[in-house]
């Protein structure tokens, strides 16, 4: 029974340490921010799933299991909404650029939301 | 396995350290440096100091960082010739004078651990850390907090005339972003849990008033970005109240111990951990709203505004 537990830990491990790499692969190699972050954020939030999922059997006591899912949770959470803040960033950003470019603007203003 | 882990690990540090220097633009040394007290928070959970780890994630790199990508902002991109030739040779100094006073350490290194075990009982704390922060070395943590206040006046001490006594400028467009404040009001409530729960069990294991001190700053800047609060006027009695509360709530236990200990910073006995606990809670207070304030930089806005 403990090999099988086993087992099924590092094959969850295993696969989210893959998701992992392939959202920082994402970082590094895509060229423009908005593609950058939605790689980065999915396959991390996706990696993270699956260690959790992965450690779930080993945890000490039903407290720490719970522990766990709470951090997969919140870094969910926070990564997801960060993302959103960050991508409004940069599309404000382009806007206000292309209006520079055209002559419309001249100074930074509020930026559309 | 470990010492293959522990290896890496000393590599990323090496080299993280090297990004932060020879990186390109401030902006981008900073964002090394954040990444970098990431990294020596692991080294401090490999080393089993679990205490200083925490500390040193959420104020040396989190806290701190915010500080300085703020600050970045406000300072010339190219700095005067010569600056950097200076700063490499004061940092090459440092680092040659500490390595070499560690290599010089005697074996096995004095310590004063074994006192530390052997008087903790009487205190009736869990953790050594917070016993040596809260009794053995009180008057190094009491001095502390005076340097963080000492900070917070120096910050407010950048602002123009008009605007002294006025509030810092708020830290998002007005109105805040939707995910911004969507956060905000979900993960607030979450941290400050967090945050009054390091507090609590700061007594008995890792965690205490600096750890639990930067997470509710940061749950505070949280809110102030996502528009849920305003910056509060820097000349608010309440404000100052709460800036003041850990200072002068641990003067007074440390004046009081003259009559109930017979010493500077005694505690009564037979009381040591509730009174241990309630300076812990003014200190957390004051810490947080310091750091907060640290974050949010000098009043720029008119008085009434």
């Amino acid at each position: 029974m403990s090999a099988l537990v086993n087992a099924f830990t590092l094959l969850c491990v295993a696969a989210g340490i893959a998701f992992y790499a392939a959202g920082t692969l994402g970082l590094v190699r895509l060229s423009d921010t908005l593609s950058r972050i939605h790689a980065l954020t999915k396959a991390d939030n996706l990696g993270l799933a699956l260690i959790v999922l992965g450690l779930l059997p080993q945890a000490a006591s039903l407290l720490d299991g719970a522990k766990m899912v709470a951090v997969w949770l919140l870094a969910q959470l926070a990564s997801g909404a960060v993302a959103q803040v960050m991508a409004e960033a940069v599309m404000a950003e382009a806007v206000m650029a292309e209006a520079v470019e055209v002559g419309v603007a001249s100074a930074p203003g509020d930026g559309p939301t | 396995m470990s010492l293959l882990f522990d290896a890496a690990l000393c590599l990323l540090l090496v080299a993280g350290a090297l990004g932060v220097v020879t990186a390109r633009g401030a902006r981008r040394a900073v964002l090394a440096f954040i990444g970098y007290g990431l990294l020596l928070g692991l080294a401090w959970v490999r080393l089993d100091g679990l205490d200083v780890a925490l500390t040193e994630i959420a104020i040396g790199s989190g806290i701190s960082g915010v500080v300085l990508l703020r600050a970045v902002r406000a300072v010339p991109e190219a700095p005067r010739p010569g600056t950097r030739p200076l700063a490499a040779l004061l940092s090459v100094g440092v680092a040659a004078a500490l390595s070499v006073m560690v290599l010089a350490l005697p074996e096995p290194a004095p310590t004063r651990a074994h006192d530390v075990a052997a008087a903790l009982p009487a205190t009736d704390l869990g953790n050594p850390v917070t016993g040596v922060l809260l009794v053995f070395r009180a008057l190094d943590t009491l001095l502390e907090k005076v340097v963080l206040l000492l900070a917070l006046v120096g910050v407010w001490a950048l602002s123009r005339d008009p605007s002294w006594s006025g509030r810092p400028a708020p830290l998002s467009s007005e109105p805040a972003s939707a995910p911004s404040a969507f956060l905000a009001r979900v993960l607030a409530p979450v941290g400050l849990l967090v945050g009054l729960y390091l507090l609590w069990v700061g007594a008995d294991a890792p965690g205490g008033a600096f750890q639990s001190g930067a997470v509710l700053a940061a749950m505070g800047l949280l809110l102030l970005m996502g528009g849920q609060i305003r910056p509060p006027r820097t000349s608010s009695p309440r404000l100052r109240l709460l800036l003041l509360a850990g200072p002068l709530g641990f003067l007074a236990v440390g004046f009081s111990g003259w009559a109930t200990a017979g010493v500077f910073l005694g505690y009564p006995p037979g009381w040591e951990k509730p009174v241990i606990i309630a300076v812990e809670v003014a200190i957390t207070i004051s810490i947080a709203v310091t750091l907060c304030l640290i974050v949010l930089g000098p009043p720029s806005a008119e008085e009434g505004t």
